[in-house]
């Protein structure tokens, strides 16, 4: 368990930023998964103090601050309109609604865990974070940036005309996800994430067109046989490489077949 | 490190360590429905309101907490009363450690939406763990109170 000698909530960005250069100290966000840790944190820096704890809303994004609990997610009716529900069914199967009460955005996101629902949504999304240092970065690019002791501020989801499709498989309800998948289609291309692989969550394309004649029973079959066939994946104890695979090409199917749903609809 | 908060209404002023956890700090104030059961932030038996949001006081540095209110099963009294008689009704619970967990989180869920479908309670509550029953008599106990209310709302 998780050890801490020093606690601050800090009264600005900077002060964040500079306390977090020491290798000791710590950014705590909810906290949850670092409690876990058998870690000695000499100062754990709390950023509860500075507003992050809200989701603004501009003509041309939603600005999600680095201290909204996935239940805020999970909530918020212009995000899930957005997104066609598909940020609420990324966090609702996390444990439970005392956890997501804790659990935040920024956490979950800088500590880019492979079992993340969250990485693989606002990947999906499009969305993009705010670094204290380094400025905004695609979450795409963050996945892959080396870590750092930068300080995440807010998560920026734009409001891109897309349809979006959230999927995951579990062993049972409440536990890590064996696999996750989301889909995005916007005018421009075609986003199908992969997470809890049980790696990174990585974003893949129609690189073949497979689905340039747009989305049918049988495009979608192909386009499931493809990720099958493309996504690198591992075992650990909730499943084997080949079954992450499988997995992988069945809801990157049925996402893709949901969405054709969603265009039919309108 | 000095901190101020509300338990059960009551301001505390207390000298605390910076990594002591709630659920510590509120068993030393004698609230002791508060359970700890797992320790990995997933059983829910720990769950206590602060600022009237449920969460798991295990995971929570008291530090924190300074400055808001916390509610435990102990200030939920009479709330809490009227729905766990439709719980014991039921013989829910065998050992019923998981019981405050439960009461608090279903308090919440109650307030948050009254009437819930039975697809809504399994997923507000998901999160509270019970190792002697398989749910079902829980599930029986909360429809049953609900209906209670529905009736009792529709006679007034």
């Amino acid at each position: 368990m998780i050890k801490i000698a020093k606690y601050v909530k800090v009264k600005s960005l900077d002060e964040a930023y500079e306390l977090n250069q020491k290798k000791s100290n710590a950014v705590i966000g909810g906290m949850l998964w670092l409690k876990m840790q058998k870690k000695r944190v000499a100062t754990a820096i709390d950023l509860s103090d500075l507003g992050l704890d809200v989701i603004e809303e501009t003509p041309e994004e939603y600005r999600i601050g680095a201290m909204v609990t996935l239940r805020q997610i999970e909530q918020h009716a212009g995000l899930n309109e957005l997104t066609g529900g598909a940020a609420k069914e990324s966090v609702r199967h996390i444990v439970g609604v005392q956890f997501r009460n804790l659990a935040t955005v920024g956490g979950s996101l800088f500590g880019r865990y492979g079992f993340s629902d969250v990485l693989t949504f606002f990947m999906a999304a499009g969305a993009k974070v705010e670094l204290h240092h380094k400025g905004v970065v695609t979450v795409e690019e963050f996945a892959k940036m080396p870590r750092d002791r930068d300080i995440l501020v807010r998560v920026i989801v734009p409001k891109t005309d897309q349809k979006i499709v959230y999927l995951s498989q579990r062993n049972t309800q409440t536990d890590f996800p064996v696999l996750t998948c989301c889909i995005s289609k916007t005018e421009e291309e075609m986003r199908c994430v992969i997470g809890a692989r049980p790696g990174l969550a990585v974003c893949l394309r129609d690189e073949k067109g497979i689905l340039k004649s747009g989305i049918t029973q049988e495009s979608a079959a192909a386009f499931g046989a493809y990720i099958r066939g493309t996504v690198t994946t591992g075992s650990n104890m909730r499943g084997t490489k080949e079954y992450r695979c499988i997995l992988a090409g069945v809801l990157a199917k049925r996402a893709l077949l949901k969405i054709c749903e969603m265009e039919c609809e309108g | 490190m000095l901190i101020e908060l509300w338990i059960n209404g009551k301001k505390v002023n207390a000298e605390i360590e910076p990594d002591m956890l709630l659920i510590d700090f509120l068993r030393k104030q004698g609230c002791f429905s508060v359970k700890r059961g797992c320790e990995t932030s997933n059983c829910g038996l720990c769950t206590v309101f602060v600022d009237d949001k449920p969460v798991l006081s295990c995971s929570v540095l008291t530090a924190r907490a300074a400055g808001h209110h916390v509610v435990t099963l102990e200030g939920l009294q009479e709330e809490a009363e009227a729905f766990g008689a439709y719980i014991a009704d039921q013989g829910a619970e065998q050992c019923g450690f998981c019981n405050p967990g439960f009461m608090m989180n279903a308090v919440a869920m109650f307030r948050e939406n009254p009437d819930p479908t039975e697809e809504e309670i399994r997923e507000y509550l998901a999160g509270n763990l019970c190792r002697c029953s398989g749910y079902e008599g829980q599930m029986r106990g909360i429809q049953t109170y609900l209906a209670f209310k529905r009736e009792k709302g529709a006679s007034e």
